[in-house]
């Protein structure tokens, strides 16, 4: 457990508040129970009315990998964190100030897992004191006892005997008692917090609405009654916020929204943890803006349904997470080959196999780059927040068309949960794709008229009259004719990765965030961009000369990398994907195995660049990269010292 | 004449097509190949149909058969080995307008693509199905394929193929939502162009297996087929493909079979003493997933952006 994330405010801002509410600049919020208690409904709600009061709001749910898992057990820990604050909010931050806990079992994996510290205040149900299984009360005694002795301000709280007063089965309804608690800690405004929760149940009927209504009041008496504790966090400065309108979504919905907003019509996918819910959202709302979701039997199925579509006319959508990728492999190299537009979003989660469905890993950047055998230049992008989870989708299906090639759009598990709220898009009718050309076709035109220097063609598309060709995977001519000569192959395997240098020609230097020089660079990409920034500027703050550079295209690379690294003493990537800890045993310079966009790096620059990574399955935090900031800039310059050691959790 | 200038009358008649329009690059399967009578009888269909040749896509996988497309002169997608009915689903899917052909075989579509032909068959979208089965994988020259007789001595089974072959036929019928099932071989071509006529017209995924000779490495399975007419049943009815007297000499052993009775093609297609030609079963008002799937597709831009619109609504705090 180390430091607190909690910035209180300067005391020039503090104003003349009520002595008993302490005014801070952001807090941390966990609700943790077992799964099937509302913890994330009551959490999504709460952090619905922050952001409409004006708050950073980014919430994260804790998900258990089984869908009932035992009730009160460690590894069935299910929640949601809640990060608020008087900023604009990009990760889920460090440990957490304040957790309602529903038994004090599912406690224990989110504090193996260093979410909380000494002096986070715990919320617990105290039902459990006097269950009538002795065990369970023994386990009670026991983790109170601990928590207490490792610096956790635990207070006891009859939560499920007053929802009694109000109903007879609190399972059901204390998370509306615990969202009343919430806003009472948190100085929320009862009526935005009132109109959220009719909100929540509007398909549900009036009486619902009512007792929820009184649950949330009845919370609100208690934490007024039982808690000292009440915070102020104000919102955002007002420039931040003023005339802008916000959507608050998660990741995946992010995604849906891209494809309704670039105008694709099919989205062809098959189930896969953590990209479905992205499929989910769109079959609620796809068919308002004519779209279609269809459901394939298969990985496979689902890519090549959607090649077929974007054959004839219409550029689709496939969604889906790394042992789907890999399904996909052979058909990602089709749609290379024959030049077919696609968009490839790829939710990622912890590999290799089926590795960890629920939990972020960026551990499938190599593969969306090298998995197909060959040579099969693609286009490869990484979202790097929610609101990047939407544009990209569009990004994406633009630069299909126009390169005539499969875009993978990276995103990851942190992104698709994570929920923020982000400036409303303004779509416009460019944003959408084209009416399909019918228009004839010159048959002396090929169907791959590569222009020589950057690999560009039109494409003839199935009803324009003059155009048929046959389309193949085979090596072929520009006719499409299939050819087994040499020269055949080699002039369609430049043409197809010109159209990559092409694209890198059009692509500014990314932008340094801080200083344009200094001794020490992190590179990150995907959703670690918030976190890397965080742990940047913290550092910074401290004096210390260190800046960071997020990639938002991987394939291809964006350019002036090596002219902006040159100015860094050190240059190491941040990521969430395996690489051998420098002091590992066996390991050397030579033998060493690298994150994988170092790897890249390391090819495309040719220089000595470093990495950190972990694969806990978790979200990187400020806290902990702050820390490998801090070591990295005072360890020797062997990079295989012994004495440098960065473990995962701090 | 008729006050009308010559470079309107060009657009005022229907554009007449004749078999070259649907002939591609020449045909390079070997001869004596059945696939050969496969691509004439499709060339005639489509020229009588008068099928625009720029509104047909002819879908294959991988294979000897799968190069069908390139002797067509329609547009084509050569896809992947086994997944022709995924991306042929996929094209139909937004643009239901377009005329779509699969050319497939044994292996592609009965092992390889096993998932898919079941699947494609229940989605039942409107597009013509051939399976070329010449019970032995050709391309990859000469191993067994999921219908090689027991004993078919292969290079992957020297000693005779060990499994018993599967019936395509009884699982063809066993899938929910199969709508039209047709066997013909593939040296009868008046039948097989019927055939093909049928399924092509056939609203819905017209499933026909064609017994094909493959001279070179299982001439002697077709053979002993071709030799033995008592080993075939010509399936007739009104409501049955049309049999000429050619067909009628070439397969004696005949049945009245109504292609609406489902048992009873089932319990043809299970016999295992005599292979049915003709329409083992034949539902027309079976749904197709694209009108399913194809809803929204007029939709314009404006009223896309509109609703998108109302949309984002829903989620602005």
């Amino acid at each position: 457990m180390s430091t607190a994330a909690t910035k209180p405010l300067s005391p020039q801002e503090q104003t003349d508040t009520p002595s008993a509410v302490q005014r801070i600049g952001e807090h941390i919020v966990e609700i943790v129970s077992d799964s099937g208690e509302g913890a994330q409904k009551a959490g999504q709600t709460f952090g619905t009315i922050c952001a409409r009061m004006g708050n950073g709001v980014w919430t994260v749910e804790i998900i258990p990998a089984e869908i009932q898992p035992p009730a009160r057990s460690p590894a069935g820990a299910s929640g949601i964190r809640i990060r608020l604050a008087s900023h604009n909010v990009t990760n889920m931050g460090d440990e957490a100030d304040t957790v309602v806990a529903f038994n004090e079992q599912v406690l224990y994996s989110r504090i193996a897992n260093g979410a909380y510290k000494r002096g986070t205040v715990v919320l617990l149900e105290d039902k459990w004191r006097d269950d009538p299984v002795p065990e369970i009360r023994a386990q009670y005694a026991k983790a109170v006892r601990e928590f207490r002795e490792n610096g956790l301000i635990v207070h006891e709280l009859p939560i499920e005997q007053a929802c009694l007063e109000i109903m007879s089965n609190p399972r059901r309804g204390k998370n509306m008692f615990v969202l009343g608690m919430l806003c009472h800690i948190y100085s929320r405004d009862i009526q935005k917090a009132k109109d959220e929760i009719a909100t929540t149940f509007k398909r549900k009927d009036a009486e619902v609405i009512a007792l929820n209504h009184r649950l949330f009041d009845a919370g609100l008496a208690f934490a007024a009654e039982h808690l000292d504790a009440c915070y102020e966090v104000p919102p955002r400065p007002e420039e931040e916020t003023r005339d802008k309108r916000f959507i608050v979504t998660n990741g995946n919905q992010a995604l849906a929204l891209g494809v309704m907003a670039s105008g694709m019509e099919l989205v062809s996918m098959y189930p896969i943890t953590p990209a479905t819910s992205a499929s989910h959202y769109l079959a609620d709302v796809f068919h308002e803006v004519g779209g279609f979701v269809h459901q394939a039997e298969d990985e496979i199925a689902a890519i090549g349904f959607a090649i077929g579509s974007s054959f004839a006319g219409k550029t689709a959508c496939t969604i889906t997470s790394g042992p789907g990728l890999a399904l996909k492999t052979e058909m990602v190299a089709l749609a290379v080959m024959a030049e077919i537009p696609l968009v490839l979003a790829v939710v990622q989660r912890g590999g290799p196999s089926t590795g960890l469905p629920t939990k972020v890993e960026q551990g499938d950047l190599l593969a969306a780059l090298y998995g197909e055998p060959g040579d099969a230049p693609k286009v490869v992008i990484a979202a790097a927040t929610i609101q990047e989870c939407l544009h990209f989708v569009i990004m994406a299906r633009r630069l299909a068309e126009a390169f005539r090639t499969p875009v993978i759009l990276l995103t990851d598990a942190n992104l698709a949960t994570g929920v923020q709220p982000y400036a409303r898009p303004k779509p416009t009718p460019d944003w959408l794709a084209p009416p399909i050309d019918q228009s004839e076709w010159d048959p002396s035109v090929p169907p791959y008229d590569w222009d020589p220097e950057t690999g560009l063609s039109p494409r003839p598309i199935p009803g324009m009259s003059g155009g048929q060709y046959i389309l193949t995977g085979l090596a072929h001519t520009n006719f499409s004719k299939v050819a087994y000569d040499s020269d055949s192959n080699q002039v369609g395997c430049n043409m197809r990765s010109r159209k990559l240098t092409a694209l890198a020609s059009t692509l500014k230097p990314p932008q340094v965030h801080g200083d344009e020089e200094g001794d020490l660079l992190l590179v990150g990409w995907g959703s670690t961009l918030g976190a890397i920034e965080e742990a940047v500027d913290r550092a910074r703050a401290q004096g210390h000369r260190v800046s960071s550079l997020h990639l938002r295209f991987l394939s291809p690379m964006e350019p002036g990398l090596g002219e902006i690294f040159a100015r860094f003493g050190k240059v190491m990537t941040i990521e969430i994907n395996y690489s051998d800890a420098p002091d590992a045993p066996l390991i050397t310079a030579e033998t060493r195995r690298y994150a994988q966009l170092a790897w890249l790096l390391r090819a495309h620059t040719l220089l000595d660049i470093d990495c950190w990574s972990v694969v806990y399955g978790h979200p990187l935090q400020p806290g902990m990269i702050h820390n490998v900031i801090l070591k990295r800039l005072t360890a020797p310059q062997d990079v295989g010292d012994k004495t440098e050691k960065e473990g995962g959790t701090d | 004449m008729f006050g009308l200038k010559a470079d309107w009358s060009l657009e005022v008649f229907e554009r007449y097509f004749t078999i070259g329009d649907y002939a591609g690059g020449e045909a390079r399967w070997c001869p004596g190949c059945g696939d050969h009578g496969v691509l004439t009888a499709a060339q005639r269909v489509l020229r009588d149909e008068q099928q625009k040749p720029e509104l047909s896509v002819c879908v294959s996988g991988i294979g000897c058969s799968s190069r069908m497309p390139h002797y067509l002169g329609t547009y084509g997608f050569h896809g992947l080995h086994g997944r022709a009915l995924p991306l042929a689903c996929g094209i139909k899917s937004r643009r239901p307008d377009l005329d779509v052909w699969v050319a497939t075989g044994d292996g592609d579509c009965f092992s390889i693509g096993t998932a898919h032909w079941i699947h494609a068959l229940r989605y039942n979208m409107n597009m013509t199905l051939m399976v070329f089965d010449n019970a032995i994988y050709g391309l990859t020259k000469a191993q067994t394929s999921p219908t090689s007789p027991l004993g078919f001595k292969t290079n992957t089974h020297p000693f005779g193929a060990i499994v018993d072959p599967l019936n395509p036929l009884t699982v063809t019928l066993g899938i929910t939502n199969v709508s039209f099932v047709a066997q013909v071989t593939d040296w009868n071509p008046p039948l097989l162009y019927e055939t093909l006529k049928a399924a092509y017209r056939h609203r819905g995924t017209g499933f026909v297996r064609i017994i094909q000779r493959c001279p070179v490495y299982a001439e002697e399975v077709s053979k002993a087929l071709q030799g033995d007419p008592s080993r075939f049943l010509l399936l007739e009815h009104t409501q049955g493909i049309p049999v000429d007297p050619s067909a009628q000499r070439q397969f004696p052993q005949r049945r009245e079979h109504d292609p609406g009775d489902l048992a009873q093609a089932f319990r043809i297609a299970a016999d295992p003493s005599l292979i049915p030609v003709g329409l083992l079963y034949h539902n027309p008002n079976a749904p197709c997933y694209e009108d399913l799937s194809s809803q929204g597709t007029k939709m314009t831009s404006q009223e896309r952006l509109e609703r998108f619109d109302g949309i984002l609504d829903r989620l602005t705090i």
